[in-house]
């Protein structure tokens, strides 16, 4: 069982405390009607499935209740960081780097 | 007692004697012996018969590897295990121990012509046996595989053992306590960290508990043992004994089973059989040891054949001479040292059988002081004798050549082809191997967890090597967690530090083909079948090993991974680790599903959610049903009642008078601040702004897809707060829905949202005396169609209770839902039970719910939608608020096969033949085209109606609101029935029924 880091609590818990929320920084169009189809079937159905880093997003369901996001090695399975809802994407570079 | 217990030899208490049953035959052991130990003093070394061709079988090892003597162990009704190695069953008086894959008898097995028939079961048998005729695999094919398939008989009843779970947090976890795991946690025992130890075994100990010649520090080796455990409890270290780490998990989790009464004659009260620990570890140490591996020749399998490794085990800790004439087979110094330990019980050892040259000089001279005859350069290639070992063939080898073979005569054959490190665990880990071409097999190299492996697990042989190891390791996970290890060093006498080589099958004179020379004894995979596999085309192990079956066994390839390997790797003609190894997958050892579930079964399988009404509804004989979790009251059936009887009478009760439903289990959440209209505006389909205080609208939700998620009626009970219902499964999805997008798309807005579903009990009452019923118990909101029209809502009393009223419907008769706080419940319940009695008020329950509200063609979220259907499909697309500039699902619906035409569509389905059509059934509008037909659409709701005067149903319909009127096919296994569309609304389409 994996554990996890909730940004917001400053804790790290067991994995039962958490739900996956699919991939993170997915943008709802500000204005959808405006969107094409293809737009709007890239904001509703395309996912990145990368080996390796991924950008991914979190609910500490069974603690706050907050939404987070987090960038996980799909191979290793490890968590290199957990960052806000609405941060900016942390750099893949000096995560990687860090793991080492 | 038999001659094969030698006295003053082993652990077992010669003082007590143990009685249990093998096969129905009373056997004696004592206590301290496993079942094959027991069996094996008796003399008996055939235990079972092999999977595949039921070939007679006795144990080949000591310890939870074996892969033979497999029994089923019983203990009364109910408790029977299958498959249960006798190698590791403890006896208790009484034991009830049967041997397992024979008919009539274990001596005489009819299963065994397929061992006759062998050539027909090679690698990929099944495969290529089972493809023609087609007709013949339901009858004859798939018959004959299952009556074949398995191990051992299924237990028939329900368990009536308990099972534990629990949860251990410790700063180093050593998995093994042998000498390496015994000095880690001597030596990581320091300054407050927490040392769990654990063992699978019955007592600490691992090797030293056979090696008892060995002296350390200057004491034997058990008193050393005894010592030193007592040394480990006084520094606060863990020892848990029986308990098998069965996975190792991420970030240092560990899964144990601890086997609690297995080995009892008493089962004591509330004792669960088997205890599942999931351990979090700051570090861990691995010390599982190695384990010995077969050597692969024809004949191999008989019984009495058998590691020399366990030979010495079953001798040492057992004090059982496994046979008096053992012959030796060897490509590893150890089986030299269970010669001398056995030749030294009293054995009189035929010879030792080395396929090696060089055998180091004192090994010789041991040999030579016993009398012991010595072959080297020698291969086994045969053995004979039905039921048991009589003789083994062997034949020198020279310059790769084999010679002559002769017969010796023996009683057992006790073999050695070296020691595979147990890299499971390691393994479970991730951690990468690394080919050691000197042992010949797999070292541990990397792993991603705080994790160390020590001991005889990395290669290292000899109880001095494994203490020194073990010691280092521990001070080095101390390190980790910063305190300093106890230094510690040991002098070990009388050590057996060898080496070995690792062979692949041993060089015959005999027809290859014809060898019948076993590398899984389980699953019945020969060395033949690995090289037919390679010829056939597998080149990567992982097809290999599924062609063949081989390491696929329960033993998981413990004794098979290597050999097979090694020979698969020759047939390729490439180096073993270019081939790779098949991966290790936890459990370590078979474990019981009671282990697993724990807790977790009968009623608390589930949480089960019950109403504060719920017991009234039980009081008075209500058919419950779950709805998501919840329990809910079905109908309330009178004496003689059958379902569609009950339901019938309550909804003519209902429509004529008055009847009252447990609403509690609609999900509730409160939506509440100054943004709280924009946040529905948002998520809702429909327009909230002009939504008046006191006033209740139907809400649509969907997803950003346009597909429809959820609905409920949503009352607004101030400017910025919104009380809002759900369907009683979907409450927690929508919250978390809505919390996505408040927390993530529109963090800005000043919203709160909570969950009430469980803070408000809810009545519903319906029926055209329902506002009469209730006028007298209400405070402060006067029921009339003009202060309190259809939709409002008020904060009042109701029977003296503060409540939340709605005017609001789901039967198409005048009806109100009044909830107070949840512990108010039952008392206004039962306060409209009282109230109602002049009315004759009937309690009904969800079936006549769903009867009520298809009758007005109100949809029911998840039945008559799939996640595929529009508020448009579902004739609702009045719900949708066109002049918003965005809500949840508004691009959605506009997508282009969202607007397509020949959509499915909700629409009323009426029988011709008025019989009631099957829920799910499938629908087309040609029923004589051929099969396969063209489904055009199915069934989600179908209903008695007494109110219609037929059978009515709901259907989705391929373009159904265009073909009112036209008549649809239901074909059916016996008949097809015919139907007429029309609305979806069969009572009181003008809603006169509203009206008080």
């Amino acid at each position: 069982m994996l554990l996890i880091h909730c940004p917001y609590c400053d804790e790290t818990l067991p994995e039962v405390e958490f739900t996956y929320a699919g991939q993170a920084h997915v943008v709802r169009p500000a204005d959808p009607s405006s969107t094409s189809d293809s737009e709007w079937e890239a904001f509703l159905f395309l996912r990145e499935n990368p080996k390796g880093a991924h950008y991914e997003r979190w609910r500490h369901l069974h603690g706050c209740g907050r939404f987070f996001n987090a960038v996980r090695d799909t191979v290793s399975d490890r968590f290199l960081t957990t960052y806000a809802a609405g941060a900016p994407r942390p750099d893949l570079s000096d995560l990687i780097e860090r793991a080492k | 007692m038999s001659g094969f217990r030698i006295p003053g030899k082993g652990r077992v208490d010669p003082a007590t004697p143990v009685s249990f049953r093998f096969d129905g035959r009373k056997v004696r052991g004592l206590r301290g012996d496993t079942v094959a130990s027991a069996l094996l003093a008796n003399g008996i070394h055939l235990m079972g018969r092999s999977f595949k061709y039921h070939r007679p079988r006795g144990p080949v090892a000591a310890g939870s590897e074996e892969p033979n003597a497999l029994i089923g162990t019983r203990r009364g009704p109910g408790r029977y295990e299958p498959n249960t190695r006798a190698t590791v069953q403890e006896i208790w008086p009484g034991l009830e121990a049967t041997s397992q894959n024979k008919y009539p008898s274990l001596k005489w097995d009819i299963g065994a012509v397929n061992d006759a028939a062998y050539m027909l079961f090679s690698a990929g048998f099944y495969y290529k046996t089972f493809m023609w005729p087609r007709s013949f695999w339901d009858r004859v094919y798939e018959p004959f595989i299952r009556a074949a398939a398995g191990l051992g008989v299924s237990p028939s009843r329900e368990d009536p053992d308990s099972y534990a779970s629990r949860y251990l947090h410790c700063d180093v976890l050593i998995v093994g306590a042998g000498p390496a795991g015994l000095a880690a946690a001597r030596a990581a025992a320091v300054d407050g960290l927490r040392v769990v130890l654990v063992d699978e075994n019955a007592e600490a100990g691992g090797t030293l508990l056979s090696e008892p010649q060995a002296r350390i520090d200057g004491r034997s080796a058990w008193d050393w043992l005894s010592a030193e455990l007592a040394a480990l409890k006084a520094n606060g270290v863990r020892i848990m004994t029986r308990t098998t780490a069965i996975g190792y998990y991420h970030q240092n989790m560990i899964g144990m089973v601890e086997k609690l009464t297995d080995h009892l004659p008493d089962l004591p009260a509330d004792t669960p059989r088997e205890r599942m620990w999931r351990v979090r570890a700051k570090q861990v140490v691995l010390a599982q040891g190695a384990l010995e591996k077969p050597l692969v020749f024809h004949g191999n399998d008989r019984p009495g054949v058998m590691l020399a490794g366990a030979a010495q085990t079953y001798l040492n800790r057992y004090g059982v001479l496994v046979g008096r004439q053992p012959a030796i087979v060897t490509s590893h110094d150890s089986a030299w040292y269970a010669a001398f330990d056995l030749a030294d019980a009293g054995a009189r050892v035929q010879a030792i059988v080395d396929t090696r040259a060089d055998v180091r000089a004192e090994l010789l001279a041991e040999a030579e002081a016993r009398g012991i005859k010595v072959k080297l350069s020698h291969t086994a290639t045969a053995t004979s004798g039905r039921l048991r070992v009589k003789s083994l063939r062997v034949n020198p080898v020279r310059d790769g050549k084999v010679g002559t073979p002769y017969t010796i005569h023996c009683d057992t054959v006790l073999m050695s082809g070296g020691w595979t490190p147990s890299l499971h665990l390691f393994s479970h880990t991730r951690g990468s191997l690394a080919w050691d071409d000197d042992l010949t097999t797999f070292l541990p190299k990397d792993t991603p967890e705080e994790c160390v492996i020590a001991g005889a697990s990395r290669g290292l042989w000899g109880i001095e090597a494994a203490l020194t190891d073990g010691a280092d390791k521990g001070r080095a996970v101390a390190a980790a967690l910063g305190k300093a290890g106890t230094e510690t060093a040991h002098v070990v006498e009388a050590d057996r530090p060898g080496t070995g080589t690792s062979e692949k099958e041993l060089p015959t004179d005999l027809d290859p083909s014809r060898a019948k020379a076993f590398v899984d004894y389980q699953n019945d995979v020969t060395a033949k079948d690995l090289r037919l596999a390679v010829r056939e085309g597998m080149r990567s192990i992982e097809h290999v090993k599924r062609y063949t079956t081989n390491g696929m066994a329960t033993d998981q390839g413990k004794m098979s991974n290597i050999n097979g390997l090694n020979i698969a790797a020759d047939a390729l003609g490439k180096k073993q680790p270019q081939v790779g190894l098949t991966t290790f997958r936890p459990p370590y050892t078979p474990t019981s599903f009671g282990a697993f579930a724990g807790y977790h079964r009968g009623a608390h399988f589930e949480v089960t959610r019950k109403t504060q009404i719920d017991a009234w509804a039980e009081e008075h004989g209500a058919v419950f049903e779950p709805v998501g979790q919840w329990r809910r009251a079905r109908y309330f059936p009178k004496p003689g009642e059958d379902m569609d009887s009950a339901v019938r009478r309550e909804c003519v009760a209902t429509r004529a008078s008055v009847g009252m439903f447990d609403a509690s289990t609609l999900g509730k959440i409160e939506v509440v601040g100054p943004d709280a209209v924009e946040f529905m505006n948002r998520m809702y389909t429909n327009p909230w702004t002009k939504l008046a205080p006191g006033r209740c609208r139907y809400g649509l939700l969907c997803g950003d897809d346009g597909f429809i998620r959820d609905d409920g009626v949503i009352g607004r009970l101030s400017q910025d707060r919104f009380h809002v219902t759900t369907t009683t499964g979907g409450a927690a999805r929508v919250l978390n829905m809505m919390e996505d997008y408040r927390q993530t798309e529109w963090p800005d807005l000043q919203v709160w949202l909570t969950s009430t579903t469980e803070q408000w009990a809810t009545v519903a009452v319906n029926g055209p005396n329902a506002a009469k019923l209730l006028a007298p118990l209400v405070e402060g909101v006067e029921l009339t169609d003009d202060a309190f029209p259809h939709m409002s809502c008020a904060e009042c009393t109701v029977a003296g209770m503060p409540a939340r009223l709605f005017r609001i419907s789901f039967t198409g008769e005048i009806g109100f839902e009044i909830n107070v706080p949840t512990p108010m419940g039952r008392k206004l319940w039962e306060a409209v039970w009282q109230a109602g009695q002049p009315f004759g008020i009937v309690p009904y329950g969800t079936e006549t719910m769903h009867v009520l509200r298809a009758e007005k063609g109100y949809i029911v979220v998840g039945q008559d939608t799939d996640g595929t259907v529009t508020p448009h499909d579902a004739g609702i697309g009045w719900a949708i608020g066109k002049t918003k500039p965005d809500f949840v699902g508004k691009r959605g619906m506009a997508r282009p096969d969202l607007v397509a035409k020949g959509r499915k569509q909700l629409v009323g389905l009426l029988t011709e033949d008025r019989s009631r059509l099957e829920e799910g059934a499938q629908i087309v509008f040609d029923p004589a085209q051929k099969v396969p037909m063209k489904m055009v659409g199915h069934v989600t709701s179908s209903y008695l109606s007494d109110a219609v005067g037929r059978p009515i149903a709901l259907a989705l319909v391929e373009g159904g609101q265009d073909r009112m009127g036209e008549t649809v096919h239901i074909p059916m296994p016996d008949r097809t029935i015919a139907a007429t569309i029309t609305s979806s609304v069969f009572l009181d389409p003008d809603n006169a029924r509203l009206k008080i």
